[in-house]
């Protein structure tokens, strides 16, 4: 093969150019997935940020949700490629160890959504109280009425399934473990417990086999709005929707008009953009001072419910759906 | 050949007597769980994958696998809904042309088996990962909802004395009638069973073993948009994220069921046999209180124990 010596030139002088370029600083965005709507607006918010700070944004995801080995590679790659902050939604604790590696090498790395241990900063939702929001308007809203609860849960040890599940049963006033605990805590009044892995369909199975347990189940708590709207299939299915509390987190477009539609009773709503805008934020400080995030820093989470109860606070369904995730 | 022992082989009564043992145990620990609705319930929680594991007994009949069955369905569920919303397309035309898409997805698997002469198992690990993709950037990972009535008529239901039967169970069930018609008294059902077990010998006594790994392929995706009718029928959207855990919940139900993943050998009833035991351990651990993660469990063992019925019949038969 041949190659004249101006194309080799040009090349070079491209390569060397963009180099030079380079010093707009470079951020690295690793999430859990690239499908989930939560995890797509919150790559769109830090590409948007990071155009406004003159920064330069790298993204990646893990194939499925638990993917640790493809994030680990995400991190090494980006690193590698000249990232001095990469903001990551951990998929487990599995990254640690890679993380502490490329820390030492001057990155600075910061947990979005999920905490691990050993990450600079923490930009996250509180999950429990996100939980604790719900529980509350559920024990609002059953005014002391014999209850009996249905838990739709993610999947077994995960941190936010059990901070959101022991919320939700402390804001409802029952024994519950604390904010640290990944142990999902029972009750007398939890008839059944289910995993949903946060899907629709495995939502509405769980439900009906619920209901087959315990036809008179009037409080459901689901871990995230498709799980939710699986139950209310499942319920409206057995001629059961009225009258039961359907109660969930998240906030996406498709969940605050689930609200708006009577499906779901109310929703803790997060901020996906919040939280890459302050990581994108913090990346540009550490490029320009070299002083690094820390501690954790809560994005907010809002009560969202139709009808509003007293003595509980929360928002209508208009203000949800103005600050919601997703296509609206 | 010892006719006795290769015509009834331990894998086709196996199934039924697990699914026996199954129901007893789970009615002697819930007064619920042997009501007919509570049944019909388990039915309509299978038919998905019920439907999908049709089509892969077919190919792990020919001694092949199918890997990229959830996700092809997953794919035709957003096709259709989304013509029939997004387009205004009759719901019909739009249910047909997803069914197409599915089954022009299992005739590239068919003729990469056949032409380039791949691996089932390598050509359909690729196919899931582009049929994921393809889903998931055709629906810009949104779900897709307000589906018109004539999408989700399967999710219907009518009264059997007390009990109702959805119409998706009722289509499970004649398409397993069918296939099992089509492989036990037509030709091309004993062909089938001939390519599976000596591709060799079929195509010595004139069997064209190409044309039928094809057109298994292309049936099998045609399956794949049927089953992907019934999960919107069931949830009532197109969701751009089901069939993740199908393919593989699809392969354990034909292999629980007894047919042999070394092909030729199975009867497709089985694989009904073996999604409704899956079901029933789901609902009937659920009833007890029993956590879920329990029924993952006991079906990884019991998927262990089926192999090894297979292994050793094929020990004994020989």
């Amino acid at each position: 093969m041949k190659f004249s010596t101006p194309l080799i030139l040009s090349t070079l002088t491209l390569a060397v150019g963009s180099a030079f370029a380079a010093d707009a600083p470079v951020i690295g965005l690793i999430t859990k997935t690239e499908t989930n709507p939560f995890f797509v607006k919150m790559k769109e918010g830090a590409k948007a940020e990071a155009e406004k700070a003159g920064a330069k944004l790298m993204s990646a995801a893990g194939k499925i949700d638990g993917d640790t080995a493809g994030q680990i590679t995400a991190l090494e790659n980006m690193a590698s490629a000249g990232a001095k902050t990469i903001m990551i939604t951990s998929a487990g604790d599995a990254i640690i160890p890679t993380v502490k590696k490329i820390q030492a090498k001057g990155v600075q790395v910061i947990a979005l959504d999920s905490p691990f241990e050993g990450a600079d900063a923490l930009f996250a939702t509180d999950n429990y109280k996100a939980g604790v929001l719900i529980g509350q308007y559920a024990k609002a809203a059953m005014a002391g009425k014999p209850v009996k609860i249905a838990m739709l849960d993610l999947f077994p040890g995960h941190p936010v399934g059990a901070q959101r599940h022991n919320g939700f049963m402390a804001g409802f006033g029952l024994k519950a473990n604390d904010a640290k605990s990944n142990e999902l805590s029972t009750a007398p009044e939890i008839v059944c417990a289910n995993d949903t892995n946060g899907d629709r369909a495995k939502g509405q199975t769980a439900m009906e086999n619920c209901l087959q347990k315990d036809p008179g189940i009037n409080v459901v708590y689901t871990i995230n709005e498709p799980a939710a709207a699986g139950a209310y299939n499942a319920l409206k299915k057995a001629g059961k929707e009225k009258g039961v509390l359907i109660l969930s987190v998240d906030g996406g477009c498709q969940g605050i008009k689930d609200t708006e539609a009577g499906i779901i009773t109310a929703t803790s709503q997060q901020y996906p953009l919040k939280m890459a805008s302050m990581g994108v934020a913090a990346g540009v400080e550490y490029a320009k001072t070299g002083k690094k995030a820390t501690g954790y820093v809560d994005t907010g989470v809002t009560l969202i419910a139709k009808n509003a109860i007293a003595g509980v606070d929360s928002k209508d369904t208009k203000v949800g759906l103005d600050l919601c995730w997703g296509k609206k | 050949m010892n006719l006795s022992k290769s015509t009834i082989p331990w894998g086709a009564l196996g199934p039924w007597i697990a699914l026996a043992i199954t129901c007893l145990f789970f009615t002697s620990q819930s007064s619920r769980f042997l009501s007919g609705e509570n049944l019909s319930l388990v039915l309509q929680q299978v038919m998905v994958v019920g439907v999908i594991a049709i089509g892969q007994s077919l190919i792990i009949l020919t001694a092949g696998i199918d890997l990229s069955c959830g996700m092809v369905m997953a794919l035709g569920g957003v096709v259709m809904t989304k013509f029939a919303v997004d387009y205004g397309m009759n719901p019909y035309l739009a249910i047909v042309c997803g069914l197409l898409v599915t089954s022009c997805a299992g005739l590239l698997n068919g003729l990469l088996v056949t032409r380039v002469k791949l691996p089932p198992f390598i050509v359909t690990l690729g196919t899931l990962n582009i049929a994921f993709a393809i889903t998931q950037i055709y629906s810009e990972a949104q779900t897709i909802t307000n589906l018109p009535p004539a999408m989700t008529f399967l999710g219907n239901t009518f009264n059997i004395g007390s009990t109702e039967v959805s119409l998706g169970t009722v289509t499970m069930l004649v398409l397993y009638g069918l296939a099992w018609f089509v492989l036990r008294e037509t030709a091309p059902g004993r062909h089938l069973y001939a390519v599976g077990n000596n591709p060799e010998a079929a195509r010595l006594i004139g069997i064209s073993v190409d044309k039928v790994l094809v057109v298994v392929y292309a049936l099998a995706g045609l399956f794949y948009g049927i089953a992907a009718l019934l999960s919107v029928a069931r949830t009532g959207v197109g969701d751009p994220n089901a069939g993740t855990t199908e393919n593989l919940d699809a392969i354990t139900a034909v292999v629980l069921g007894g047919t042999s993943l070394f092909g030729g050998r199975g009867i497709i009833l089985g694989s009904l046999v073996g999604a409704v035991i899956v079901g029933v351990f789901r609902n009937g651990l659920t009833l007890m209180g029993v956590a879920s993660v329990y029924q993952t469990l006991i079906t990884g063992v019991l998927v262990i124990l089926a192999v090894a019925a297979d292994q050793m019949s094929r020990k004994g038969a020989r």
